[in-house]
């Protein structure tokens, strides 16, 4: 009974599940948080498609924030639609989009039910891991636009790239895995069940002559193991020594060639059994563990650049007439027409009057600023506010923000891999191994050549690096998973290694370390009357702007109730006006409000203005808050760590920011993309290894240039600069025990070296007393993978335990 | 001890049609998405009771106007 009391207080919204204010609206008896969410549950009613909300509940995405209705024209542009679609003709087009925001099994459901709401569409077909859709339809019912706008419409918006092609490779390298896995499992199943015979000794069992038969099989089991699934070690083996470098994979090359030669001679001159059993057990457990460590998250992208964000077409104006053009064919001089909300492409100059553009691409700052005509506008600021012309100044890929994207950084290869652990080790390894080897060989020579050469082959055999190759695919797959389930999600296993020896951390301010949902409003004037709250709560309720949403949150807290209002109008980018009984009232922009432009001081602040027919009677003034648990973070990473701290804005929060950091951190303040980049660099020079967490594309120069760079994302589906990582920012506060898990990761990897090594030194002893014989080498090389994949796999569990993070 | 050369050939045989049909499964691309099937199979197909939806939604539309 009191658990059913308790859910009766909390209503939640039947679409999207967020807890609806008291004012909410009631559709077909059930509850919705705000009109967006009411439509879409509309329009699947009305398409008979209501099941959606029985698989799951609460299945659907916010609609607060709308989807602007002209967003998709440029779809019909025949360059654009003929670039996207997969394949087209008269009768069917076949096309496939990215929907990031497919998340459950009922948006699996809606989606491939999309022909029940237009005929024109034939079939649909989800892929979840990849999030995408695939659509057949037929182009003369529905087009491209259409059909994305009906996405929109039930809030899974797709997301239009033209450079989405990597995605084909890493499929047919994920095929190329399995298959190749599959193939030396068949061989390994074989060969060791054709070896049985061996392992028990053959006399007793069966016929002598059987034996021939079962050992020519075995080599015919083991050329696809050579030639198909092993032969990706030889390659790059090779080619790690054409760049005089020893990898990991140079010694496993070696062993597996010197098993098969010895077998072969085994075999096919003394007649014995070979080794080829542990041979393709080698391979197979090789192939397990890249799989296990290759398993990254798909649907995320990691290597996006401002091409991702900005549209991929524009309305050009020529000649009086509206025109839509891809934005690569801009050229200087041309006239723009930018709606609400589009972004703006390159740099270029107001035409019109009036206009607030979001700079929030370029400085990371959310508050729109006004510009008057003449005025020079960057590229990357969003319009806010109805239509505008402007006229470009320069090129897409020569304007301000997207010059970043020229630095020398972004062409050279990020990573070394002979910095890897395993690589640095292997040099030394192979090293060893050849003078064991060599050692054994000149040791029996003048005693007995044939014992010679049995000694100096069983030290690469045995030796081979099988346990030793393990031990780190596994630690690092399992650790990547366990960040995974923090939210914390790596482009690959190896970002670990550079994960650990992090020296220096520097922060983006705005967005990464501040939070732009929740800032903390201050009321600056005469002390307002409840009915007067109530105006404003009931003003700002129905906004969708950041600003004015924080305002009604906070008016909420307070227990404000709404008031009836008449004439309700929302103007984008400057502000909202209303009546109640007779009085009229304006909340928003300081030229909206008090009919005067605000002087420059105060433009950094978000300040909403509020008059009451014609005249101000005060101002909310709206500070970023800090993100819950900062000041603990900060305090256990400035332990062994150095911080900084990089800001696109002025210094206005400087003293703030000093109460949070501790002293010998640095701060700077009015940093351009460009700036935060060659700051990383210079501490680099400096031997720091830079962790960049970043959020915008305004560090994406900075996280590329850092050693790791993580990017902060508020949700996960929404769409990052290209990074290491990227981070939930909910998870931000468990920084610390990530870099923690890092640092673990190299003393568990050590130790399960020490163990391999130890498996080794016992079969080297045999090998060099010539005594190792194959069903030996049999036993201890699946043995020694086994205990360390198992000690790994426990130990890396047993930490992330400790640390919580499970 | 010809019969045990029989066996192996036919069991090689028959795990390699498995071997053959587990290639197959993935060149056609079975393993690309692992999550949806596992839920699609539980989707009810719902006997539809009107004639079909677009029809009813054309009815609808024509009668507002």
């Amino acid at each position: 009974m009191i658990e059913h009391k308790q859910e009766q207080k909390i209503i939640k919204c039947y679409h999207c599940g967020e807890v609806c204010a008291e004012e909410h609206l009631i559709f077909a008896k059930k509850n919705f948080c705000c009109n967006g969410c009411k439509t879409v549950f509309e329009i699947l009613q009305e398409n008979d498609l209501c099941q959606y909300y029985d698989l799951e509940s609460f299945p659907g995405v916010n609609q607060k924030e709308n989807v602007n209705t002209d967003k998709f024209a440029f779809l019909n542009n025949e360059e654009i639609s003929q670039k996207l679609l997969d394949f087209a003709s008269q009768q069917m087009n076949k096309v496939t989009f990215q929907v990031p925001k497919i998340h459950c099994s009922s948006c699996i459901w809606l989606l491939e039910n999309l022909h029940q709401m237009h005929q024109g569409i034939t079939y649909a077909r989800v892929n979840f891991n990849k999030k995408t859709l695939a659509i057949d339809y037929i182009p003369t019912e529905i087009n491209l636009s259409q059909l994305a706008q009906l996405m929109a419409n039930i809030g899974y918006e797709p997301y239009i790239s033209l450079e989405d092609s990597n995605q084909d490779k890493v499929k047919s390298e994920n095929r190329q895995l399995y298959i190749k896995i599959g193939v030396a499992g068949f061989c390994f199943g074989n060969i060791m069940l054709l070896s049985f015979p061996d392992y028990l000794g053959i006399e007793f069992l069966i016929d002598q002559q059987l034996q021939p038969f079962f050992s020519w099989l075995n080599i015919l089991l083991a050329l696809p193991i050579l030639f198909y699934a092993g032969i990706g070690y030889f390659i790059s083996a090779f080619k790690g020594l054409k760049q005089k470098f020893i990898n990991i994979d140079v010694p496993i090359a070696l062993g597996i060639l010197v098993l098969f030669i010895r077998s072969l001679y085994d075999i096919m001159v003394l007649t014995q059994s070979g080794y080829l059993d542990s041979l393709a057990g080698l391979v197979f457990f090789l192939l397990i563990g890249k799989w296990f460590q290759s398993k990254t998250y798909q649907s995320l992208a990691f290597d996006r650049d401002y091409k991702s964000y900005f549209p991929l077409a524009v309305t050009k104006l020529i000649s009086g007439k509206k025109e839509i053009v891809p934005v690569y064919k801009i050229k200087e001089g041309d006239i723009l027409f930018i709606r609400n909300l589009e972004l703006i492409p390159c740099d270029s100059r107001m035409l019109t009057d009036h206009g607030m553009i979001d700079y929030s691409f370029v400085t990371g700052e959310s508050r729109p600023v006004p510009v008057e005509k003449g005025n020079f506008i960057y590229a990357g600021g969003r319009h806010q506010g109805s239509g505008m012309l402007v006229v470009v100044e320069k090129k897409v890929d020569q304007s301000y923000l997207t010059r970043l994207w020229n630095h020398e950084t972004f062409r050279k290869e990020k990573k070394l891999l002979s910095q890897l652990l395993i690589n640095r080790i292997s040099k030394y390894f192979t090293a060893i191994i050849l003078a064991i080897a060599i050692g054994a060989f000149l040791f029996w020579w003048p005693l007995d050549v044939k014992t010679a050469w049995n000694a100096f082959t069983a030290v690469l055999i045995v030796a081979c690096p099988c346990a030793l190759s393990l031990s780190v695919p596994f630690t690092y797959g399992n650790i990547t998973r366990i960040f995974g389930r923090n939210k914390f999600y790596l482009k690959n296993a190896e970002i670990i290694e550079f994960l650990l020896k992090i020296n220096h951390i520097v922060f983006d301010k705005t967005g990464t370390i501040t939070t732009a949902s929740q800032g903390e409003v201050n009321w600056n004037g005469n002390k307002l009357d409840s009915s007067t709250q109530g105006v404003i709560r009931s003003m700002t309720s129905n906004s969708t702007h950041p600003l004015s949403q924080q305002v009604f949150q906070s008016l909420k807290k307070q227990g404000t109730p709404e008031l009836p209002l008449e004439d309700f109008k929302e103007l984008a980018g400057k502000g909202i006006e209303a009546r109640y009984h007779h009085d009229i009232f304006r909340i928003g922009s300081a030229s909206f409000v008090n009919g005067a432009s605000a002087s420059s001081s105060l433009l950094n602040q978000s300040i909403v203005y509020f008059s009451k027919n014609d005249e101000l009677i005060g101002h909310f003034t709206i500070h970023n808050r800090y993100r819950h648990g900062l000041q603990q973070l900060v305090l256990k990473l400035s332990i062994d760590k150095q911080l900084s701290v990089l800001s696109g804005d002025g210094n206005q929060e400087i003293d703030r920011l000093k109460q949070i950091f501790p002293k010998d951190s640095k701060m700077i303040f009015g940093q351009q993309p460009s700036d935060k980049l060659e700051y990383i660099k210079k501490l680099q020079d400096r031997s720091a290894q830079v962790l960049m967490v970043g959020d915008g594309l305004n560090d994406a120069g900075a996280l590329r240039q850092s050693n790791v760079g993580i990017a902060v994302v508020d949700d996960i589906s929404s769409f990052s600069p290209a990074s290491d990582a990227i981070l939930e920012a909910n998870s931000l506060t468990k920084l610390y025990d990530f870099l923690a898990m890092a640092k673990n990761a190299r003393a568990i990897i050590l130790i399960s070296f020490t163990i391999s090594f130890l498996y080794n030194l016992t079969g080297l002893s045999f090998a060099v007393a010539g005594l190792l014989t194959p069903i030996l080498a049999a036993i201890l090389m699946p043995l020694s993978s086994v205990s360390v994949v198992a000690f790994a796999t426990l130990a890396v569990n047993i930490s992330a335990k400790n640390k919580n993070l499970l | 001890m010809g019969v045990i050369i029989l066996l192996i050939i036919a069991s090689i045989v028959v795990a390699g049609s498995f071997l053959a049909a587990f290639i197959w499964a993935v060149k056609s691309g079975q393993y690309d998405d692992t999550y949806s099937p596992s839920v699609r199979v539980l989707f009810e197909d719902k006997k539809k009771k009107k004639p079909t939806v677009n029809q009813t939604q054309k009815e609808r539309k024509g009668n507002d106007q």
